[in-house]
Formats: C-alpha cells, structure tokens, sequence
C-alpha cells in the first residue's frame, strides 16, 4: 500500500541525501518526495510518498526517526489527511481540439498558465485520484511533457471518526 | 579564552576524558598534531589507518568507553572507512576525526579531498562537517554524546583544515539538548508486566542474549535473572562473556556455528526472551522456522531491531540494563514466594540429554595439530584471564566456540561485518586500555596479514599483545564451504605461500615462535604467554579440519551438520 510521511527535518546540509541514502541503502521504493521549509526557522518538511507492505513502511518510519537530525515522522496515512499535488501538463491543442481541451480544464477547475499555436500547458492541483483522472482525459490529445511537484499532505483539523 | 580549532578540540577530548587516541598524521591535519604535545591526549601512532579505527574500536570494547581515532583526508579518510562499517554494524562506540581541504577548496577536487562525510553516511551513526569555528566545541560533545548514547555507533568529525587554524572563544558546552534525538531509555511498565507473566507461566523458557547487554554493562541483571529463574541462556557471537562461559545455566552460542543444545533450545523453547540482539541471519537461519513454538519477547533498545528479521510478540524498547533491571525487580517478589530454584527442572534436564547427545567436540588425534585443541590450550594456560581478539573466520568460530569467556568485554570480534584484519589491532587497542592484562589475539593465517603492519606499533610502543595464528595455509572458511557446498573445488583459497612469521616477528623487534607438534603446542604458548614482548605464535594445525556444528547458510537451526 502507498504511504503518504510527513517528515520534519533540522534544516542542515546533507539531510536530504540522509533520507534518500536511507531509501536507497536498504532498498525501500520511494514514489515521491517533496522538501521545503516551513514556519519554523531551522525546520524543513519533507513528504515522502513510499509504497511497501505494513512491515516495509513500520521500517522506513523506524528507520528514518532513528536518522539523528530528523525531528518527527507521521504517517498521515493513518490519519485523515488534505493530500495534494500540483502538475503541469503540456499537451497538443490545435485549433480543432482547444475548445474541448478548454472544456476539461474548466471542468477540473485547473488554469492555463501557457499557450502558444499549437500547445497549452495546463496547471491542475488535487489528490492522486484527480491528477491520473485529468491526465488520462488528455492523453488522447497527446501530452508532450509533465512536471509534478510530488505530494504534500496535511493532518485534518477535526479528525472525524465515524 | 581565544583558542586555535586545533586547541579548542584536544581541549575537548581533555573534557570528555578521552587519554588515548590512535592516528596517522598527514597535511590536512598537521596544525592539529602541532598542538598534541600541549595537551594530556596520548597519541598512538599506528602504520596504516585502518590500525588505527580498529585499535579504537578494540578501545571501546574492552573498556566500555568511547575510542578515538585521528587521520588525515582523502587516503586517510577512506582507509578508516572498514573500521567504520566494523563498528557501526557492532554497535561500537568510536569516534573518527579526519582532516578536511580547507572550505573555500571543499568541491573542487583539491589534493588529498574526498567527500568522506558523504562516503561515511550510511556507515556511521552521524556525522559532521564542521563549517565554522563557533560549532566545533558543541560539534564533538554531540558526537561523543551520540557515540555513546542510545545504541551506540561510530560518529565521524570532518575538520577543514582553515578551521582548524581559525580562533574563537572556547566555551565547553556543559549539557547536549539536541530536539531530534532523544533514545529511548526507560522500558514501558506494562510491558514489563506481560513479560513477567510470560517468565512465571513458562514452561521452557530461554534467554537469547546479544552484544546490547554487554554494551549496556547489564550482565548482573541478565545474570540474576538466569540463576534465580533458572531460565537457561544462548548468546550471539556479540554477547559472549555476558553470561559466563562456566555458568550453570550457560549453553553455548547458538546459530551457524552455535551448539546442538542451544539450537534444540531455539527450536523448543516456548518462551524466548531476546535481550539486546538483532536476530541476524548467522542466528535464526531460516527465519520461517525460527523458535516455532516460542512467545518471542524483544528487549531492544533500537526500535529499528525490532520486527525488522522476525516477529515478535513483545516488543520491549529500552536500554537493556533499564529492561533487565525492571524485569529483575517484578520478578523478586515472585521469586520469594515461589520455589524458582529449580522450577525448569524438566527443561534443563532435556537440555543436558542434547547436550550429552552432541557435545560441542572435535575428533582429536596425537600426531597432528587440531586448532581446536589450540584453542583448549589457550583456554587451559588463560582460564579466562585474558582478553580475547579473534579475527574472522574459522579461527573466530573455534575462539568462540571453544573458549570460555567468563565476563563481559573480554572478547572482541567484528560480528556483523566480518572484518579480516580487526582482531590485531583491536587486540592492540586493548592492550594500551590495560597494558598488564595478557591480550591474545586468535588468528589465521590469512587474516593476520591484512593488518600485520602494525607490528611495528605493537613493538614501539610496548604493547605486548600475544597472536596465536592457527595456521592451516587455507582461507579456511572459504574454503570449508567450498568442501561442503562447492564439490572442493577451492578457487583460491589455499595460502600456503605465505611468509615466515617467525622470521616475521623477529624483523620486527617482536619474538617468534613456531609449533608444529602437539606436545609442544600448550609448553611454548605458556613460554610465549610470559614474554613482556608482542609474540607471534604461528601453530601449523591440520589443513582441512571444519567448524562444527555448521547450520548451512538459509537452513533451519536443526539441520545441523555434526562432527
């Protein structure tokens, strides 16, 4: 199963090569990985997206809480979580094809944020779920290149048990 | 008090009580070696710099302390980097200081550079590169804190040569706060609970006991709980000497290499309780069928340990020391309601019966060399006052197998990575630990060779370490598996080209001997164990003898090979 961590990091050099030697050293798949700082000075937050069985994923939070300049580790998988991720997409538009293109975008409420004769590049932010939805309805059009930011996450203010 | 890096870190060493360091100069760390004379750090110079991490890491073990070692960059540097593995996967204290290129020359591929904190980082409990002056104070009381704090691990210090010339104000950080590192000490109460009930409702208990509680100095506790509960006990390789080699409770090792009795214990047990252990390959063999019958209880102070080979029922993260002396007091009042003395009766006796089934034995003749005979005579001469280095292989199996270490910190031997070349140097950092204690290194023929340049160091500094070398002109290990599993076809493995270690020791101020007849092997040992000089003792024993019992690699414990 995928795993979305939330890792939080002392902000010094060789922090990344940390985790991701860490990934790589005891051969655990990471999907995606996203770092920027947050409000705390000094802190950085790091959302790994790695998939493995439960054993796999109980190692990999394990095993980086262990890695000395890492603060904390959720897993907010086991939490209700807002999970996003932003993508660019160029694709084909010719004049035939834009409106319909147009029409997906609007219905996906994404932005373009690039055009030119013949190619529109799209920005789209959602779940996982939403950014394979838009890519798949593109993809007939032909989709010349992609850029994605890789997953963020955050915990749910009100954690609703049913 | 303004005061140059390279003052302002042996005043550090000074304060955190470090009194030997072993190193080998070089341009990136002259300024450092400038100061030594000015301060009460005593530096050994070694030949090689694997000598050197090696010899701390001996240090470490034999005293429980922390080993420092000091090198250059670049060559330097890496050649400490299998001393480095050795310790990290042995859970050893140490901490390296290398020399660095200046910073503004860091990247540039300068004389003498490598990337060592990056070449070190999967193989070190952390490491440092020290950018500016004002962080070098707290930089090494952080790495002698998480030296050995939590599970302890080498943390290596890369020093710049400009900031080791630079000046500042030197503060002694008097306490280490560090927000993301905080190890877990204390064991949870109920956990500590359940494991008692499971102690008092066992019907064949067993303790699997591991190098943490050697490293955690918890060999009372461990050895309370075995004779007052009578619960016998099986050690890793690591663990040797926790329980004694003569306890009554005492079965042997277990795993590869381990005895019958104490892998029929495994396989029967239905309570086994390991303590400061890992579960490595080398012990469980195959993991499906490991202690089948057993609620297995984990004492770890690495939550990484636990559930990570085999599941366990009852985690217990703490330090063992703090587990076991918990454990001990829920158990006391147990124990003076209860007749515990002989509560196991049943179980130990059937252990008596595998044990009298298949001794740990060998098949002994009188007109050659067995080095398992060796070992005995080491054992007879000793009696276990001595401090055992071993290096790897079939000679590190005998030594454990066949001698009895009776207390903790008394046999030193790279377990997890399997080092050739560890047990001299080693051997030679416990020597300067306790110059008056007879220090013995068990060897081959091809192991002693990976290190024997320090030699020299042993004689220049008047480290009268002892290496007996069960020489069989064979990577033995190798080449027994090679008999076994490979139809003998030994592809190099036969080293019987190899230099005359008398003529060896002699050229290098040592003294020499050679055994080639049984009746002269426990005369000259005792001769050689009594000389106030280094000695090599180069035994020629039989060439093809096998360590057994031998569990091949990927088998259940119970498929043994016997003798």
């Amino acid at each position: 199963m995928r795993h979305t961590l939330s890792v939080m990091v002392e902000n010094e050099p060789g922090v990344l090569s940390r985790v991701a030697g860490l990934f790589s050293g005891r051969g655990f798949n990471i999907e995606s990985l996203n770092v920027a700082p947050t409000l705390e000075k000094g802190v950085s937050l790091m959302t790994v997206v790695a998939e493995g069985d439960d054993a796999i994923i109980e190692q990999i939070v394990k095993q980086l809480r262990k890695l000395v300049p890492i603060v904390r580790v959720v897993d907010m998988t086991e939490l209700q979580s807002v999970d996003r991720e932003m993508i660019l997409i160029k694709v084909n538009a010719e004049d035939s094809k834009r409106a319909e293109i147009l029409r997906i975008t609007d219905i996906f409420r994404c932005k373009v944020v690039d055009v030119s004769m013949d190619e529109l590049t799209i920005e789209c932010t959602g779940d996982r779920g939403k950014i394979s939805a838009i890519l798949n309805l593109l993809s007939r059009f032909g989709i010349k290149e992609i850029a994605r930011t890789g997953n963020v996450a955050m915990r749910r203010a009100m954690q609703v048990t049913e | 008090m303004e005061m140059t890096g390279a003052q302002i870190l042996l005043k550090c060493l000074e304060k955190e009580g470090v009194d030997v360091m072993f190193g080998f100069p070089g341009g990136a760390v002259i300024d450092i070696y400038d100061e030594i004379p000015n301060f009460s750090v005593e530096h050994i110079l070694v030949r090689h710099e694997q000598g050197a991490i090696h010899a701390a890491d001996g240090y470490a073990r034999a005293t429980g302390e922390t080993g420092v070692c000091l090198v250059t960059s670049g060559p330097g540097a890496t050649n400490t980097v299998t001393g480095i593995a050795t310790a990290y996967m042995d859970s050893i204290p140490v901490v390296i200081f290398t020399g660095q290129v200046p910073t503004p020359l860091i990247g540039n591929d300068a004389f003498q550079e490598v990337d060592i904190v990056g070449i070190t980082r999967p193989c070190t409990k952390h490491n440092y590169l020290v950018k500016d002056i004002k962080d070098l104070a707290r930089t090494v009381r952080q790495a002698f804190y998480l030296a050995r704090s939590g599970r302890p691990g080498p943390v290596l210090v890369d020093l710049p040569k400009d900031i080791v010339n630079q000046k500042c104000d030197f503060e002694w950080p008097e306490d280490v706060t560090m927000r993301s590192y905080n190890p877990t000490v204390k064991p949870h109460v109920g956990q500590v609970r359940k494991v008692a009930k499971l102690i008092r409702n066992a019907q064949r208990p067993l303790i699997y006991s591991g190098g943490g509680v050697v490293l955690s100095k918890s060999h009372e506790e461990l050895r309370w709980l075995a004779d007052n509960l009578d619960i016998p006990v099986t050690s890793t390789l690591m663990g040797l000497g926790a329980y004694p080699g003569n306890g009554k409770h005492w079965l042997g090792m277990l795993g590869m290499h381990g005895t019958y009795s104490a892998n029929m214990a495994v396989n029967n047990c239905d309570l086994l309780l390991a303590v400061g252990a890992r579960f490595d390959d080398r012990v469980t063999g195959k993991v499906s069928t490991f202690a089948p019958h057993a609620t297995i209880v984990h004492i770890d102070v690495d939550p990484t340990s636990i559930q990570k080979n085999v599941s366990v029922h009852v985690p217990l993260v703490a330090d063992c020391k703090s587990a076991l002396g918990s454990l001990k007091k829920e158990m006391e009042a147990l124990v003076s309601e209860e007749d515990w003395e002989r509560k196991h009766e049943e179980w130990n006796s059937q252990l008596e019966e595998w044990d009298r089934l298949h001794p740990l034995t060998y098949n002994d003749v009188d007109d050659a060399i067995k080095p398992q005979y060796v070992v005995e005579q080491i054992q007879e001469i000793t009696k276990g006052d001595a401090i055992i280095a071993t290096e790897v292989g079939q000679n590190q199996m005998w030594a454990a197998q066949f001698l009895k270490i009776n207390e903790p910190n008394r046999f030193l031997t790279s377990g997890g990575l399997g080092t050739m070349g560890y047990g001299f140097p080693a051997a030679m950092g416990a020597q300067r630990a306790f110059p008056d204690k007879l220090v013995i290194d068990v060897a081959g023929d091809g192991s002693i060779q990976m290190n024997i340049q320090e030699m020299m160091t042993v004689v220049c500094n008047k480290l009268p370490v002892k290496i007996v070398i069960l020489n069989n002109g064979y990577l033995g290990m190798v080449r027994q598996w090679q008999e076994l599993f490979y139809k003998k076809n030994y592809c190099e493995t036969c080293m019987d080209a190899q230099p005359d270690f008398v003529k060896l020791a002699e050229a290098y101020g040592a003294e020499g001997y050679r055994i080639t007849e049984k009746k002269d092997v426990n005369k000259v040992l005792k001769k050689a164990f009594a000389t106030d000089k280094p000695a090599i003792i180069d035994v020629r024993v039989t060439k093809e003898e096998n360590v057994y019992p031998m569990v091949p690699a990927g088998a259940s414990l119970t498929e043994m090979l016997l003798v």
